[in-house]
């Protein structure tokens, strides 16, 4: 383990910081656009711990795990566009807060 | 031949699903026959049946087929006859030609002419499986047998509402005593295991002691069928309302056969009886208390037919007395010299209504007796034997009642005088309705008189009433014997006196009016008590309070389902839950996903709160 | 064999109705009609090449080969489930009940039915298969679906072709079979896990569960669980509500099969399950049947006394009948079970006779308010003796089968409760006072002159034959009952030996 020696716990940090941040995005942000990247950070985040876990640990499942969030968040965007199509088509905005039909 | 018997309420059946099935689409002579002939070929069948058995009278049972076997309860289609059977399905089939015969001319403008003769011929044979059952259940059946055909009868003219709530009241009313008298069935078979009546009553002596509880209970409850069946006090009050049926109807089921069934029921089972002291006892009193009743209510009457229906209650409870002082063969005497002059009456006032274009009351008739000559003579012979004038039918059958009465120790003599007091009222009721319709001045005037067909039942009728009191009905076999002793000559003098009295009394107020009782009946006494008793004691207006509206009253505070307010509840409670929670459904997405993370970090520091080893 | 083709025969039935209404839309009633009566003719073919049924035997829980017939095959053998029916002398009378009164709601709905008759007829049958599965299956999960099975489009039939106020009264009457349905599967899962932990076996059969042993509260809970489902479909006091609802939205096939069958599985189920799984704690709770009993009995009647409408009435009669029923089973001997028995076949043909004259009046008055009712007779007097039949039927007129059936119930009971046997004889004079008055308001009175614009029709041909074989049924079960009573004693005598 030459080069960059950063501390696992370091990594740890930013992954909780970038999660917290796509989160606080989630519950702030009403353009839709802003919601679908802030999912992708937090899916990022995910990944990059992952990634770090795996590496730490000398072992490849870290790796595999973030080809499968790549793919899904890969899967999620494109769904997640098409709605955002969808939503502009039907409700002429993007703002989610108007987007309320499922009101109780 | 006696194997034949089942032939003979066999036959009217037929004829009346004949009549049914073929709704109305027969000629009416056809009906006429089908309907007339079917209870005439009954009538010799039960003629033949009694000149066999007369020559040879020994009991006759006939089993058809068991109803129904369950366990040791095996109920059969089983026939019992002997004279008792005898003198009720002659007095039915014979009394119940003659009123067939006579209502084929005053039933002969009505458009259902066919439905008249099928229930009537059902009511026939409904009633001939009554007084021959050979159990209990059987007889059961030819009791509500009768029982529906009663009211079919009574709300024939359906199209009136009126009619229609008289003949419910009639069937509701006997049905109470009909499921009193259910409950001493159920009670007879747990206690003894048969409802075979004869069977029924050996294993009965055999059982019990006299004067033991469990045989009075059963006998009480019987006797509530027969109440209701006869309308004894307490459950009469249907039977003058029943008067809204055609009269013929009145006559043959209201007046000779269908109210005498609670007579039959208890002298058929008079062996249970007799276990019971107290149960006969009852019989008795209320006997003579539906007597008196009666005879003072028909006194007040102005409809002819409501005279003559009171005047049914008050003879039956001469036959319930009789049955009371166990003079078996007197009651059932009665019953058939009833029937007889009964039945005449009831004609008599049939045929008086039909040619005075259905007039009921008495006062706006008058003066009848050169009109409707047979219908005069009818009604004379008849009201004479309904007096028990001396040599009249009706003499020989109360006469004996009021003997035997006299006879019974203790209450006897009070029993006696009851019964005086009732003859007496009796005598001027009759005497009353004779003068006051066919003397005096003419009110109505009749637009025919009789024709044959109304005029021949009449005279037989006659006859019958006049010489009915010298038959000798064959029931000695059936009975235990009377004790044989006679009270005192003047005893015997009183008895026959009274009724000459009334009648005596009768032509003084209503025909000379040399004695004037306006004085009596206009105080204000003498108008409360005529009030009093025009409403039949106000029992009617007793049950109505006590009965008819608390019934009402509940079902109507009931009709809004009282027990769905609980579930109503369950589903309120729901729906307010439901809305409390869906205010939190606001359709807002970063409402939800706040929420989401809210919960999440409830949850995490929950869990670490409880097991923090995991960090 | 022969009891899974006729379920199959009716399920197939259900799909070619459905099917056939391209064809024309004509078709699905014939269909229907056809189906039911195939059905009926084949069972009564295998019967009658029966020579059992002339020496019955009575059905012995050991011994499944001593039933009338048997059939078991594996459905889910890890949890002890398999395809098991089989037929005694009552599931008999019942198969044989409900093809009969099924022809009859064919028959009612000829003509009132107008839209999506394909599927009409489709949920009539499927419904009929479900209650024969219930009648014949002795497999607890399997009687449990075809539970379910009959439910549901019976649920369509209301929801679908009912009148006004159906959407509410299909939901009430599913919501209350659905919930008590519950009750009874929880109570069978534990049944079966309690005689798992006592033999080893996985078995949801009749015949393996009877004389589980289990502890005499568990036997309690458990029999309250089928007790509540089966009393809640019979209907008995207080968990009729649902009834007087569904019976007068349903279309007049759908009540004529829920009156006249589907109330009988809430019986059958009691004297089949509830008594025999769970003899002592049936027992113990007896008294508390019998006053819930007597209670419908009179409550019953008294309600439908204060009814205006006619199959309201007609539906609170079936509250005070069936309490009757309830009264016989729990009496627990031989004459009230008789009675019982006699009551659901009786009240099956009584009652669904009321409710196609009724189906009738609504077709051709559109209305079922009395009220607006009245000498009816004058203009149908067809339809008015006819309805005068069964309304005496209905209030035990001696020689029709609804006496046999209430007198042996009384008898019984009186053996056991002279007291109750007293207050539930009141429902003899209630039920003259209802009956009469049904009869006064609609066909007696004065002829209503504003009816006359509605054309009456009186009964035609099918009508009068649909009707006669009801009246002749009854007429039969009046004067020579024996038949059936011979059919259900064998299985009444073996159940009456399982209980101490």
């Amino acid at each position: 383990m030459e080069g960059l020696n950063v501390p696992l716990n370091h990594i740890l940090l930013v992954s909780s910081l970038l999660f917290a941040i796509g989160m606080l995005g989630l519950m702030i942000r009403r353009n839709i656009i802003f919601i679908l990247m802030s999912l992708e950070v937090m899916l990022n985040s995910a990944a990059l711990a992952f990634v770090a876990a795996g590496a730490h640990w000398g072992q490849p499942d870290g790796q595999v795990v973030f080809m499968l969030i790549l793919t899904v968040a890969a899967a999620e965007v494109a769904v997640g566009l098409g709605l955002v199509l969808q939503v502009q088509k039907r409700f002429k905005t993007l703002d989610m807060d108007h987007a309320n039909r499922m009101r109780g | 031949m006696l194997e034949l018997i089942w032939l003979i309420p066999l036959i009217p059946l037929c004829s009346s699903l004949l009549l049914m099935l073929t709704a109305g689409r027969l000629p009416r002579l056809l009906i006429g026959y089908l309907g007339v002939g079917s209870v005439g070929i009954a009538a010799l069948l039960t003629l033949a049946a009694g000149i066999h058995f007369m020559a040879n009278p020994e009991p006759f049972e006939l089993t058809l087929w068991t109803w129904m076997q369950v366990g040791n309860f095996a109920p059969g289609v089983a026939f019992y006859f002997d004279g008792l059977t005898l003198v009720m399905m002659s007095v039915i089939t014979g009394v119940g030609f003659l009123i067939h015969l006579f209502s084929t001319e005053f039933m002969e403008k009505d458009t259902s002419y066919a439905r008249y003769f099928a229930y009537l011929n059902m009511f026939v044979a409904a009633m001939l499986i009554l007084v021959m059952a050979d159990n209990l259940l059987l007889l059961y059946l030819g009791w509500e047998g009768v029982g529906v055909c009663s009211y079919l009868l009574v709300g024939f003219w359906y199209q009136n509402s009126a009619n229609g709530q008289s003949a419910r009241k009639a069937f509701i009313v006997t049905r109470i005593g009909d499921t009193a008298m259910a409950l001493g069935l159920f009670l007879l078979f747990t206690e003894l295991g048969t409802l075979d009546i004869q069977g029924m009553v050996a294993m009965a002596n055999e059982t019990w002691q006299v004067g033991d509880s469990i045989p009075l209970i059963a006998c009480l409850l019987l006797l509530g069928g027969a109440v209701g069946k006869s309308a004894q006090l307490p459950l009469h009050t249907w039977l003058p309302d029943a008067m809204a049926g055609p009269t013929p109807v009145s006559a043959l089921i209201h007046a000779a056969t269908m109210v005498t069934a609670g007579v039959y029921l208890i002298a058929r089972t008079h062996g249970l009886f007799l276990l019971a002291p107290t149960a006969m006892m009852v019989v008795a009193i209320i006997g003579i208390a539906t007597s008196l009743m009666a005879a003072f209510t028909a006194l007040m009457q102005s409809d002819i037919k409501r005279i003559l229906a009171y005047s049914t209650i008050s003879q039956i409870g001469y036959m319930f007395l009789a049955l009371g002082v166990g003079a078996w063969t007197a009651g059932i005497f009665h019953l058939m010299t009833h029937a007889f002059f009964k039945a005449l009456l009831f004609l008599g006032s049939g045929a008086i209504i039909h040619c005075l274009h259905h007039e009921h009351n008495i006062f706006k008739m008058g003066g009848l007796r050169r009109k409707m000559p047979v219908t005069f003579w009818s009604f004379m012979i008849g009201s004479a034997a309904l007096a028990a004038l001396p040599m009249t039918s009706g003499f020989f059958s109360k006469d004996q009642i009021l003997l035997e009465a006299y006879q019974l120790p203790g209450m006897g003599p009070w029993l006696w005088l009851g019964g005086l007091l009732g003859a007496l009222l009796t005598a001027i009721y009759s005497f009353r309705l004779v003068f006051v319709v066919f003397f005096g001045k003419a009110n109505t005037e009749p637009d025919r008189d009789t024709g044959w067909r109304m005029a021949v039942p009449l005279t037989v009728l006659c006859a019958l009433s006049l010489i009915g009191g010298y038959f000798i009905i064959p029931v000695e076999a059936v009975f235990p014997a009377a004790s044989g002793e006679h009270p005192a000559h003047w005893v015997e003098y009183v008895s026959i006196s009274v009724p000459l009295i009334g009648l005596l009394l009768a032509y003084l107020i209503f025909h000379s009016r040399q004695l004037r009782v306006d004085g009596l009946v206009g105080s204000r006494v003498g108008q409360l008590l005529r009030r009093f008793w025009f409403s039949g004691w106000g029992i009617d207006w007793l049950y109505d309070r006590l009965f008819v509206r608390p019934y009402y009253e509940l079902s109507g505070m009931l009709k809004s389902e009282p027990v769905d307010v609980i579930y109503g509840l369950i589903v309120a409670i729901n729906q307010t839950l439901n809305q409390w929670l869906s205010e939190a459904q606001t359709g807002r997405m970063r409402w939800y996903i706040a929420s989401m993370v809210f919960g999440l970090v409830v949850l995490i520091s929950l869990a670490l709160q409880i097991s923090p080893e995991v960090l | 064999m022969v009891m899974v083709n006729l379920i199959l025969i009716l399920l197939v039935g259900g799909v070619l109705a459905l099917l056939s209404e391209r064809l024309d839309e004509n078709m699905p009633r014939k269909v229907a009609l056809g189906v039911v009566v195939v059905d009926l003719l084949y069972f009564l073919n295998h019967l009658l090449a029966m020579p059992e049924l002339n020496q019955l035997q009575a059905p012995l829980a050991s011994d499944p080969s001593t039933w009338l017939m048997h059939f078991r095959a594996d459905w889910i053998p890890a949890f002890g489930v398999s395809i098991e029916l089989a037929l005694d002398g009552i599931s008999m009378l019942m198969v044989l009940l409900t093809l009969v009164l099924g022809a009859v709601a064919v028959s009612a709905s000829w003509t009132d039915v107008t839209v999506r008759r394909g599927f009409f007829e489709a949920n009539l049958l499927w419904t009929l298969a479900g209650v024969l599965g219930v009648f014949m299956a002795l497999d607890l999960f399997l009687f449990f679906l075809f539970w379910e099975v009959m439910l549901i489009p019976m649920y369509f039939l209301i929801a679908i072709w009912g009148h006004e106020n159906r959407g509410y009264a299909a939901m009430k009457f599913f919501i209350f079979t659905q919930a008590s349905g519950l009750l009874m599967l929880v109570s069978i899962l534990t049944l079966v896990a309690v005689n798992h932990s006592a033999t080893g076996q996985w078995s949801f059969s009749y015949f393996a569960l009877l004389n589980t042993p289990m502890a005499e509260t568990t036997a309690h809970w458990l029999m309250v669980g089928f007790f509540i489902a089966f009393v809640v479909k019979l209907p008995v006091f207080p968990f009729h509500t649902w009834l007087p609802d569904a019976h007068t939205q349903a279309p007049t096939a759908g009540s004529v099969i829920l009156a006249g069958i589907l109330l009988k599985t809430g019986a059958y189920g009691l004297i089949r399950f509830a008594v025999p799984l769970f003899p002592d704690a049936a027992m113990d709770f007896s008294y508390v049947a019998m006053v819930l009993g007597a209670a419908g009995v009179v409550y019953g009647a008294v309600l439908a006394f204060a009814q205006t409408d006619f199959k309201r009435l007609i539906a609170y009669s079936s509250v005070s009948h069936m309490g009757f029923v309830l009264l016989g089973v729990y009496a627990w001997n031989e004459l009230a079970l008789q009675g019982a028995v006699m009551q659901m076949v009786a009240h099956g043909f009584s009652t669904a006779a009321l409710f196609m004259i009724a189906g009738s009046l609504q077709e051709r008055l559109h209305t079922r308010d009395m009220r607006e009712m009245g000498g009816l007779w004058h203009y149908m007097p067809r339809m008015g003796a006819v309805a005068m039949f069964f309304v005496v039927a209905s209030l035990g007129l001696p020689g029709l089968g609804n006496f046999v059936a209430e007198f042996l119930v009384l008898l019984g009971l009186f053996k056991v409760d002279p007291w109750m046997t007293a207050i539930a004889a009141l429902g003899l004079i209630t039920g003259a006072a209802y009956s009469l008055l049904l009869m006064q308001r609609s066909f007696q009175g004065e002829p209503n002159p504003k009816l006359a614009d509605h054309g009456l029709i009186d009964f035609g041909g099918r009508e009068m034959l649909t009707m006669a074989v009801m009246m002749v049924a009854l007429i039969g079960l009046g004067i020579y009952p024996q038949p059936v009573l011979d059919l259900a004693q064998p299985v009444l005598q073996s159940l009456l030996e399982v209980t101490p």
